[in-house]
């Protein structure tokens, strides 16, 4: 018994903790600073934990909870996003007067749910984690509560991602009715092509995990719910549901789907493709920075699909390669809008950014970097992420995947562009309030600096890559 | 007299299932007729869960439904939250009033 909590010792110690803090967050009054540099501190000790387990795969409880590498990568890079994230928006959060307490409480449930979720080795733990997490978005995209906006795409989020949900339910039912079992291994033995009533099951749960990480056509929330929710709420949900949604992805492949790869790959093949295209066009008329953010990220995870419809090993190695990448690009990204206040309001529009290179050369020299590497230019850490993504895909093949991919970059490549054209060429008409957010500040260093040394040693990240899928 | 087997009950679960779906899309007056659908989706589940539960021997299924159960029970109450601050915000719940963002 002992030796079992030892194995899920991450989750335990970040449930007890949410007790914990929230039981201060109750008791105390005005306890927002004291429960966010909690928050801060457990985040660390988990990731210490998680770094300090063994690395050997080993299953308990009914074989439904599953600790090995591949999960404790995606564990400590949510944690580690999910520590840029709150520390760079805690001025923004000050600034809105969103800083309740629940605030940091109800990220750390959501992470606890993901936890879970890339855990999971069981139809039930797999549902009920990934519950766990949707029910803290939905507070999350409504947390500011007195703001029209927010509450909308909370009422918007909530709405689609419980009908995707309650699909992907269905799948699971099915999937149980035909397997007989709720367990990913014995799911796996039982599938094959014969099995043609699977086909129904697997269409439904890929709906589930295409709406968690926004791929066309289950994108619709999106942009609505980027726009709409605080943007500190929004840098989260551009990074950290995105990374755990493509962990099960590929989960799903490497497990349970794995005899019926091929109906799983023309799906895969589609939604990559439709993702792709919808995320270079639709951009293009975008006048919001959050809002051209979310069709980029659409963009992105149609990328990032490319790798897994390879249905390889190597595929989702550079699949795992882009995610990382892509996560410390939005990253970066969010932080830089943090930094334009003007008037004590933040700005968000496109047009707010005319000219700034005058006034604020370094904001702009960073904004170019990040996008120059959401553009893929090289030598960029985004050139990278995509290149292994279209090594891997010719590898197998797949030039449709791969022309579709280039073509998209070039035009998605123009928006980043433009954009660009608009710091660097456009006429100056706004300074912004002098930078009290340091922290911002440093993240988009950090972020910047990731971005332009990657190349001097890009197998880094590959070498923890290849290891995550050994037994 | 017809004996009534597990492609009874999975037409069932699957006719609640389609209507459940079908009033998310076509309802165009009220949220809260949304939030109902959504608890039709998850009952055909449990009904789908309980019927090949039964009829395979297995428990698990039942198991899984009353975790079900749990889950749309906490769905629900965050649902009914997010509808309240919704309105109290903008007067309003009508399905065709939620067009505060668009492009």
């Amino acid at each position: 018994m002992i030796l079992n909590l030892n194995i899920m010792l991450p989750e335990v110690f970040l449930t007890l903790s949410i007790f914990g803090i929230l039981m201060i967050g109750v008791f105390v009054r005005n306890s927002f600073s004291l429960v966010f540099n909690l928050t801060t501190a457990i985040i660390l000790i988990t990731i210490a934990i998680i770094l300090n387990s063994p690395n050997n795969a080993e299953k308990i409880f009914l074989e439904s909870f599953i600790r090995d590498n591949f999960s404790n990568f995606f564990k400590v890079l949510i944690l580690i996003s999910t520590l840029f994230v709150l520390n760079s928006s805690k001025a923004f959060i000050f600034d809105n007067k969103i800083n309740k307490f629940e605030y940091p409480i109800i990220i750390l449930i959501s992470i606890l749910g993901m936890f879970f979720m890339l855990s999971s080795n069981d139809l039930i733990l797999f549902y009920l984690g990934l519950e766990m997490q949707s029910l803290a978005l939905y507070i999350l995209a409504s947390i500011d509560r007195d703001n029209t906006r927010s509450t909308e795409s909370g009422l918007k989020y909530f709405v689609l991602s419980a009908l995707s949900s309650g699909l992907l339910l269905y799948g699971c039912s099915l999937l149980y009715g035909f397997t007989g079992t709720t367990n990913f291994e014995q799911i796996a033995d039982q599938l094959n092509k014969e099995n043609t009533g699977s086909i129904f099951a697997m269409v439904f749960i890929l709906v589930g995990l295409a709406f968690k990480v926004s791929a066309v056509p289950f994108h619709m929330w999106t942009p609505d719910v980027y726009e709409g929710a605080p943007t500190s709420i929004t840098s989260f949900f551009a990074v950290v549901p995105k990374v755990a949604g493509l962990a099960l992805l590929i989960k799903f492949m490497l497990i349970p789907f794995k005899n019926i790869l091929f109906e799983w790959q023309s799906i895969i093949i589609f939604i990559s493709i439709a993702s792709m295209i919808l995320g270079a066009v639709a951009a293009i008329v975008q006048k919001n920075i959050k809002r051209l953010l979310a069709y980029s990220s659409i963009g992105h995870i149609g990328y990032a699909l490319a790798g897994v419809a390879t249905g390889v090993l190597p595929g989702y190695e550079s699949t795992i390669v882009y995610i990382t990448i892509y996560v410390v690009m939005n990253i970066g990204a969010f932080s830089c809008l943090y930094l334009m206040k003007k008037d004590g309001e933040y700005r968000e529009n496109i047009s707010d950014l005319s000219g700034i290179s005058k006034k604020h050369p370094i904001l702009a020299f960073s904004f170019l970097i990040i996008l120059f590497s959401l553009a893929g230019i090289p030598p960029l850490a985004g050139f990278f992420a995509k290149f292994y993504i279209f090594a891997a895909v010719l590898e197998q093949e797949m030039y449709v995947l791969a022309i579709v991919g280039l073509l998209t970059t070039v035009i998605s490549a123009f928006y980043y562009l433009k954009v660009i054209k608009t710091i660097y060429f456009d006429d100056s008409s706004i300074i912004f309030d002098p930078i009290k957010n340091k922290i911002a500040q440093i993240t988009v260093l950090i972020s910047c600096s990731i971005l332009i040394s990657f190349f001097l040693y890009p197998s880094f990240l590959n070498n923890i890559v290849n290891t995550l899928f050994v037994q | 007299m017809i004996e009534i087997g597990l492609g009874h009950y999975l037409s069932l679960g699957a006719i609640i299932f389609f209507l459940g779906v079908m009033g998310i899309f076509l309802n165009r007056k009220n949220v809260i007729v949304i939030l109902m659908s959504i608890e039709l989706i998850l009952l055909s589940v449990n009904i789908n869960l309980i019927s090949f539960s039964i009829f395979s021997g297995d428990i698990v299924g039942q198991i899984f439904t009353m975790l079900i159960l749990t889950v749309a029970a906490a769905e629900a109450a965050i649902g009914l939250a997010i509808i309240v601050v919704y309105y109290r915000n903008r007067g309003s719940i009508r399905v065709e009033d939620i067009h505060g963002m668009k492009g």
